[in-house]
């Protein structure tokens, strides 16, 4: 492979920043920044992204939720690369706007296109960038919680792990049932609390067993979930999107703590 | 048999709360999980084997109407009779029917899911004759009058200790004396009240986990033999089945049989697997006079024309509901209809209809575990999905989700508009959370808080803190 291509070398990145990272964890998005210009990427964030459609999409709104696809794909149409930080959000655009947009076989054809430009941002720094965060530093030991969409539908699951393995001091505990659901499911989470918060909790022990002080995943859905029910729960353990951690950003107050202590 | 499944969430709720079915769902769901991937990591190449198994079945549907000719000339000319059942009316008419003639008192039963989604037992017995269930978990759940919770292990909601109960009350009167405690005493038990049903039993009815049309065969799969039993000793012998559970031949019947074992107990092959052919000839040294075979449609033809054809791929092996942590929070009763957890929650709307199932394909965070390890690859997520695109076009969704997802859809799409309200909004709960980092309360975010903390937006959304940031760098 082209070795300026590989570490980017000015190529430009379009940042798909996602709906919850914009409203309740913008230190995400500049986490995902940093690390795409440490790897040698320019990134743009166009302004005229909002949400991917998946809430529409994934209760049975296929009308709103075309109308929001074809959005995306207008917006993002001029870049190589569209980088999320979150399976979730990636797994729509990589895996259902084609299907979504089924009926209109131009706007399926830029689906596709779409799709082969999109990346979740684990795997993107570890496969395309080959980012190795070696001059990071964490002191600690984390459980990695893999978010559904990601690890089934994007298969990304090693590559949040390597890059973590680069970080000092970072010390890194597999739960119990990895593969399990942390029972967030967008609006699932609402419309079923109870069953939610069994599925949570179940969640939440096995990332007690491990342990570990710190919990990171790759999707901020399933962190204010799990963080939120920790706290509720009163559990001593910090949440951060993986993205900050290998950004060097866990000085921000983990998800869920206030600003003055 | 009747549906409770608008029942869902009562139900659910009942459920999250009774700690003997945590136990006894927790014990079931570590084992089956654990059992299977062990199999499978044995198995040299399991996923080329699901991916056969996925064309044996796709290949079958495409052309159900010669297979399903072919079945039944192969039945007729073993000796056998077909019978049609457009309907559980008319499955249950045929059964009886077919009982009457035999001049049936006792009727054996091995386990079927098609006899339960008809509801035979009710049926037997209404026409004045005794059905007894076979199956270990069946015949422990006929006793305590409840419908199975789970495809293949019926009573997987019973702790031991319920058990116990039971026996104790139905075979001793109560008496606390000859409670037994351990399994093995139980099994016995039950084998030896069962034997005496067997023996005098005047037909033995039996479902069938796949239709061979090459032979004209069915073939059973049980871990305790009750099927043979159920089927050699009486005189009559009816297999009930699916119009979906074909296959072109036996070929295709050994690699389904491979990967229904593991998929389902984590066993290379059941301890029993077996195929009857036509009834007892004349060389036989044993079997039943008679063999009828009713094959059931019950809306089947109808999703072969639909979207949700690849339902009918199911070959009923539960290892979605066993890797479904919604059902491993509240079990197969919740569902309310004979099939439970994520096959189950396409099944049911299917069958039931949509009106009176509406929980059905909500309750599910679309984690994908069961399309990962269904050994037909039957895109379940999808279909559920799907099954709530329909919803939506019949208006069955809440008025207040349909709107509020299109208010919301025109709002996203105006991102100036969006943008200016997100920072507007983001802003004041940012500055309200800021010491604290989250909410216990918020008004309108009352299903969230009600279970667990909201944490705190940052206070600025992305977009404006990265427009600050770029003017910044540019001065
Ligand atoms: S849907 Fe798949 S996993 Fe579930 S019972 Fe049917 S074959 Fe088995």
């Amino acid at each position: 492979m082209n070795e300026q291509i590989r570490h980017g070398a000015g190529t430009t990145v379009a940042l798909f920043v996602t709906c919850l990272v914009d409203l309740f964890r913008p230190s995400v998005g500049f986490a995902a920044v940093h690390l795409l210009e440490r790897a040698g990427f320019r990134v743009e964030v166009p302004e005229a992204q909002t949400c991917c459609g998946q809430p529409a999409y994934n209760s049975g709104d296929s009308i709103t939720a075309a109308g929001l696809a074809a959005q995306v794909i207008r917006t993002f149409s001029e870049y190589d690369y569209v980088v999320a930080p979150s399976g979730s959000c990636a797994a729509t655009i990589i895996a259902h706007y084609p299907d979504l947009l089924r009926h209109d076989p131009a706007l399926q054809a830029a689906a596709r296109d779409l799709a082969d430009r999109t990346w979740e941002l684990m795997r993107f720094l570890a496969e395309v960038a080959d980012l190795e965060a070696r001059d990071t530093t964490f002191e600690g030991s984390v459980a990695y919680h893999d978010s559904c969409s990601g690890l089934r539908e994007l298969g990304i699951r090693e590559q949040p792990r390597k890059l973590l393995s680069g970080v000092h001091g970072l010390r890194l505990h597999e739960m119990e049932d990895r593969d399990v659901c942390c029972g967030f499911g967008g609006t699932f989470c609402v419309k079923y609390p109870e069953i939610s918060e069994r599925m949570v909790d179940d969640k939440l022990d096995a990332i007690r067993d491990t342990g570990a002080s710190t919990l990171l995943s790759g999707d901020l859905g399933c962190l204010l979930n799990m963080a939120g029910r920790m706290h509720r729960r009163g559990m001593q353990v910090r949440a951060y999107h993986v993205a900050e951690v290998l950004a060097g950003m866990s000085d921000e107050p983990a998800i869920g703590e206030g600003r003055k202590r | 048999m009747r549906s409770d499944a608008h029942e869902f969430k009562t139900r659910a709720r009942d459920a999250l709360r009774d700690p003997q079915l945590r136990e006894a769902l927790g014990r079931a769901r570590d084992g089956f999980v654990g059992k299977r991937q062990k199999s499978i990591d044995r198995f040299p190449d399991f996923d080329a084997l699901r991916e056969r198994g996925r064309r044996i079945k796709n290949h079958t549907l495409a052309h159900l109407d010669v297979y399903l000719e072919r079945f039944e000339r192969q039945v007729v000319a073993a000796g056998g009779t077909v019978h049609w059942a457009l309907d559980e009316d008319q499955a249950r008419q045929t059964v009886v029917s077919i009982c009457r003639q035999a001049g049936a008192c006792r009727v054996t039963k091995a386990k079927t899911m098609v006899g339960e989604e008809v509801g035979i037992n009710a049926a037997i017995e209404a026409a004045g004759m005794e059905a007894i269930e076979t199956d270990l978990g069946e015949y422990i759940i006929q006793l305590a009058k409840e419908p199975p919770s789970h495809i293949i292990a019926p009573a997987v909601h019973k702790t031991r200790q319920q058990i116990s109960d039971l026996f104790r009350d139905h075979h001793h009167g109560g008496d606390a004396a000859r409670a037994l405690r351990e399994v093995p005493e139980l099994v016995d038990e039950a084998r030896a009240v069962l034997r005496q049903k067997f023996l005098s039993a005047d037909v033995g009815i039996t479902g069938a986990n796949f239709l061979v049309a090459e032979t004209g065969s069915i073939v059973l799969v049980t871990n305790e033999g009750n099927a043979d039993l159920t089927h050699t000793l009486p005189r009559v012998h009816i297999a009930i089945a699916g119009i979906e559970k074909l296959v072109p031949d036996l070929d295709d019947a050994t690699d389904l049989l491979r990967l229904l074992g593991r998929s389902a107990t984590g066993q290379d092959l059941s301890a029993y697997t077996t195929l009857v052919t036509g009834p007892r000839r004349s060389d036989d040294p044993d079997g039943p006079e008679q063999f009828h075979v009713v094959l059931l449609d019950n809306g089947r033809s109808r999703m072969l024309g639909n979207r949700f054809r690849d339902m009918l791929r199911c070959i009923r092996c539960g290892a979605c509901m066993n890797h479904c942590p919604v059902y491993a929070a509240v079990g197969g009763h919740a569902y309310g209809w004979v099939y439970p957890g994520p096959m189950g929650s396409v099944l049911t709307p299917l069958f039931v209809g949509l009106e009176r199932t509406r929980d059905l394909p909500n309750a599910c965070t679309l984690n994908g575990r069961c399309l990962s390890v269904c050994p037909v690859k039957i895109p379940l997520p999808d279909l559920l999905r799907e099954l709530r695109g329909e919803q939506n076009a019949q208006r069955l969704t809440p008025a207040t989700t349909r709107y509020g997802l299109r208010l919301w859809g025109m709002f996203a799409r105006r991102p100036r508009l969006y943008h200016g309200v997100a920072r507007a909004l983001v802003g004041l709960l940012g500055l309200l959370g800021r010491r604290r980092g989250r909410f216990r309360r918020l008004p309108l975010a009352g299903a969230w808080t009600s279970v667990r903390d909201l944490p705190a937006p940052q206070g600025q959304t992305f977009q404006s803190a990265w427009r600050a940031y770029q003017r910044r760098n540019e001065r």
